[in-house]
């Protein structure tokens, strides 16, 4: 016997989940498998479709009218233009405080690091940052926090030539937190709105934060802070700071760990729970049986090999970073099916000597037909019943192009999607 | 022209391959055994997700958390000689959850239980109160052993207003919570009772039979109850018996001592090994002859799966590790229990709705979701997760007066989801944090194993 599912997904990231929640929504009977908690507390949380061309081009303004014109063996040549469209609006459904579905036109927001950066899908906690916004900016930083230096950062973005003023404070948090305070204990204090002493007198923490900034704001009409403002309750957080400041309040998205990036998570876990899907992190898939057709995968637990069998899978465990694609002396593979590769045969010709050059293994993954069923050396299918999604693809360059969530999500709709109806 | 501006002749080139054909990685460190916390230190890339997920970290501003602990830890060891372990390391409650959080696979519980024990073992003062008091809650079996003499007494005694003023005062035992009820009847006297292995034989032969399955079947596995079933609540390993012997198990209770949990948190380790020598010296001469080891407590299953390898060297150890399963898990890979969980129904005592509360030692064998997702299709009774913070008891960690506070603060948010969800019954596999449940928000706390029987046992 095995743990048994219609379609079983392998990867608790972007991809994964968007392609659990698209087979579930097909009425498929649907278990994901994830060997550690969802990459996603590592991400933005900002969901960007394309900023750039591969040759450098853009900031781009509408991806949807770029993608025709990208090589054929980018994954969004692989689903086409309207299930890129169809994807993103599941994603919508799935994640309601989220902003941008009302336009094609991609959004530009600041990043902790002072630049702009073109996204589809923001967190309605970052709204009010907009770039195109023309409302002159105050950005707060955190003395403790080394990641956002908040003048720093308002230098850098004066320095792209954004339509507004901008300056940088720096305060120290109330409640005095240790120096090195982890990213949740900001995050607490705020959510459960604790008292903490301001001179002597005991204070709620939103009014404290509100207090430290008041002083500091000229005629600056809106706020921003790095992305530490609760995770239970962003929205009210940021009210309240709005009405003690009198201007909106935006949060900077941050590095990780990434608070977006965990409310996120938070988000697709229970839309993925609403529709019926069975959920499972912690163990990694480690090895599976069947020749044309993958019969089942075992799951290791420490030196257990748990059977968990379907009769379609998605293949969604990352990329290089998320050790979905791994590299030794010898080559590039993919280790949990051993799908080929395309890569050179000459270690020396995966890189550049250039930092930021034009890396090849950055578009190293698996290579797939237009089912996104992975394909072998010789171009046919290694298995069957099995799909990939997300960033164990090749064939794209989601840093240099911006856009690693808007591929995961529509080759993860795509997957989940045909895996269900294939399997009913 | 100084040198600056002409550099040498030189081959190197930063893109070209710079440790030649003969590299060849050297064992710095040679086998000892010595506490090393080096064992996946270097993939620790300082991303800081262990640290989102901790909860002492989340309540607590002095403790520095896992990445601290752990590789960082390490890393001032080995630049300094005379560097010695950080006494936060006693504030961690070994809940594991930075494992199930690291995307590097660094084996961060490994790292703090070993750092535990070699500031236990070379820097505590064995004479303190400190040390005595952790002593005695690690060493839970035996407090539990006697008292099961005379449970009546025990059960007054441990409860006794003024008594456990003294426990406070002089051992830092907080007095705000209830001991644990024991049991009038342990578990093992229960099942030497009813007739223990043969009995049980003989039960699994005739379920056999009703099923239709071949009456020489090999279905058998061992039970590893642990105190908690076996001295507090032995409804549980009643339940487990029986639901087993349903499907056609033979079940035997083999010899067993305290799975170590309690011993790990408090880094007493020598006494853990003590512990862990008994049990794998049984478990695996059972593994030898076909058993599989089933825990009902997700604490004990995690001990003898990840703990015991991880920190001790006894023969057997791996196969017993590789042959432990937790005891709903092991039924859903064996038998189609979905199946049989729809095509059931409960009514009577446990027709209830369940507010659910996964303990962060499941989390960490992937089964934080096993008993909601199990029972969704289950006539008569609903199973609702109250979300995924950790209870905050966290073993003898909420019974020391110092951390009682913080052990609240950390369940303040289960409370709170507790109260907000449909049942007034709580449910989750493990003792302590059934403990903490019942504390903080009064309710009763079932077993999901309580209500498999119910369920499935006629």
């Amino acid at each position: 016997m095995a743990i048994e599912s219609e379609v079983l997904v392998i990867g608790g990231g972007l991809g994964g989940l968007t392609s659990a929640l698209a087979a579930a929504r097909e009425g498929a009977d649907v278990r994901l498998v994830s060997y550690k908690q969802s990459t996603l507390r590592q991400a933005s949380g900002l969901v960007d479709v394309l900023g750039y061309t591969p040759d450098g081009d853009g900031p781009l303004t509408d991806p949807y009218e770029a993608i025709p014109s990208l090589p054929e063996t980018h994954p969004y040549r692989k689903v086409g233009v309207q299930t890129v469209r169809d994807a993103l609006s599941l994603f919508d459904d799935a994640v309601p405080t989220y902003e941008g579905e009302h336009t094609d036109t991609n959004a530009l927001l600041p990043t902790h690091g002072g630049s702009i950066k073109p996204t589809a899908r923001y967190p309605a906690g970052a709204s009010a940052g907009l770039a195109s916004d023309t409302r002159d900016t105050l950005l707060v930083g955190i003395e403790e926090m080394v990641d956002f230096d908040a003048p720093h950062v308002a230098a850098h973005l004066d320095a792209t030539g954004v339509p507004f003023d901008v300056r940088g404070e720096t305060i120290r948090f109330p409640g005095d937190l240790r120096a090195d305070a982890k990213v949740t204990r900001y995050a607490k204090l705020l959510d459960t709105n604790s008292e903490v002493a301001v001179r002597g007198r005991m204070v709620p923490a939103r009014e404290a934060l509100a207090q430290r900034v008041n002083p500091l704001l000229e005629d600056e009409e809106r706020v921003g802070f790095p992305a530490v403002l609760g995770d239970d309750n962003p929205g009210a957080i940021r009210d309240t700071l709005s009405d003690h400041l009198g201007v909106d309040v935006f949060e900077v998205p941050m590095g990780p760990p990434s608070l977006p990036g965990l409310r996120l998570e938070d988000a697709l876990f229970s839309a993925l729970d609403e529709a019926g899907a069975s959920i499972e992190t912690g163990n990694p898939v480690v090895d599976f049986d069947g020749e044309d057709r993958i019969e089942k995968v075992f799951i290791e637990k420490n030196g257990a090999k748990i059977p968990n069998s379907a009769d379609q899978y998605v293949l969604a465990t990352g990329g290089f970073v998320g050790k979905g694609v791994e590299s030794d002396r010898d080559g590039v593979y993919e280790p949990v099916f051993d799908c080929h590769v395309p890569h050179a045969a000459d270690r020396y010709d995966w890189f550049e000597g250039e930092l930021f050059g034009d890396h090849e293994f950055a578009r190293y993954g698996v290579a797939t037909d237009g089912d996104l069923r992975p394909l072998d050396a010789s171009e046919h299918n290694e298995f069957e019943n099995l799909r990939a999604a997300g960033s164990v693809l090749g064939g794209y360059d989601f840093a240099a192009e911006k856009s690693g969530s808007g591929v995961s999500i529509a080759t993860g709709y795509a997957a989940g999607q045909r895996a269900a109806q294939e399997a009913r | 022209m100084s040198d600056a501006e002409t550099p040498p002749e030189t081959e190197f080139d930063p893109v070209a391959p710079n440790t030649g054909e003969e590299f060849e990685p050297v064992d710095v460190f040679p086998d000892s055994d010595d506490f090393d916390l080096r064992p996946g230190a270097d993939s620790c890339y300082k991303c800081s997700t262990c640290d989102t997920n901790c909860p002492v970290a989340e309540v607590d501003d002095d403790f520095p958390g896992p990445k601290f602990q752990g590789p960082e830890q390490w890393r001032l060891k080995q630049s300094d000689d005379d560097h010695e372990i950080d006494d936060s390391v006693m504030d961690c409650s070994n809940c594991m959850r930075c494992d199930n959080a690291c995307p590097s696979g660094v084996p961060l519980s490994q790292m703090h239980n070993t750092a535990r024990g070699e500031y236990v073992s070379e820097q505590m003062d064995k004479l303190s109160v400190e040390y005595i008091r952790n002593r005695i809650l690690a060493n839970y079996r035996t407090s539990a052993f006697l008292a099961s003499k005379v449970p009546r007494l025990a059960n007054f005694a441990m409860n006794f207003g003024p008594a456990r003023w003294v426990m406070e005062k002089t051992l830092g035992v907080t007095s705000e919570r209830d001991f644990p009820a024991f049991a009038k009847q342990t578990f093992r006297d229960w099942w030497a009772d009813r007739g223990g292995q043969v009995q049980s034989r003989e039960n699994a032969k005739a379920a056999r039979k009703r099923r239709g399955l071949p009456e020489d079947a090999d279905k058998k596995v061992a039970y590893f109850h642990g105190c908690y079933s076996n001295y507090n609540t032995p409804e549980v390993g009643k339940a487990m018996v029986r639901v087993y012997e349903e499907f056609g198990y033979e079940v035997v209770a083999p010899e067993q001592k305290c799975s170590g949990t309690p011993m790990f948190a408090n880094g007493m380790l020598d006494d853990a090994r003590r512990h862990a020598e008994t049990n794998v010296s049984s478990m695996s001469e059972l593994v030898d002859e076909g058993y599989h080891a089933i825990a009902s407590c997700t604490s004990c299953s995690m001990a003898l799966r990840q703990e015991y390898p991880e920190l001790f060297d006894i023969d057997g150890i791996d196969k017993v590790a590789e042959n432990t399963f937790e005891a709903v898990e092991y039924l859903r890979i064996h038998e189609d229990l979905k199946g049989e969980v729809q095509a059931a129904d409960v009514d009577g005592d446990l027709a209830e709705e369940f507010a659910y509360h996964a303990p962060c030692h499941s989390r960490n064998q992937g089964l934080d979701r096993q008993a909601v997702e199990l029972f969704r299709d289950l006539d008569g009774a609903e199973v609702e997760d109250v979300g995924d913070s950790c209870s905050g008891i966290s073993g003898t960690y909420g019974w020391k007066e110092e951390k009682y506070e913080k052990s609240m603060e950390i369940g303040e948010e289960m409370f709170e989801h507790m109260e907000h969800a449909e049942g007034e019954t709580g449910m989750t596999e493990c003792p302590t944090c059934a403990m903490q449940m019942e504390h903080g928000s009064g309710y009763e706390i079932r077993h999901p194993l309580e209500l498999l029987e119910a369920a499935l046992v006629e």
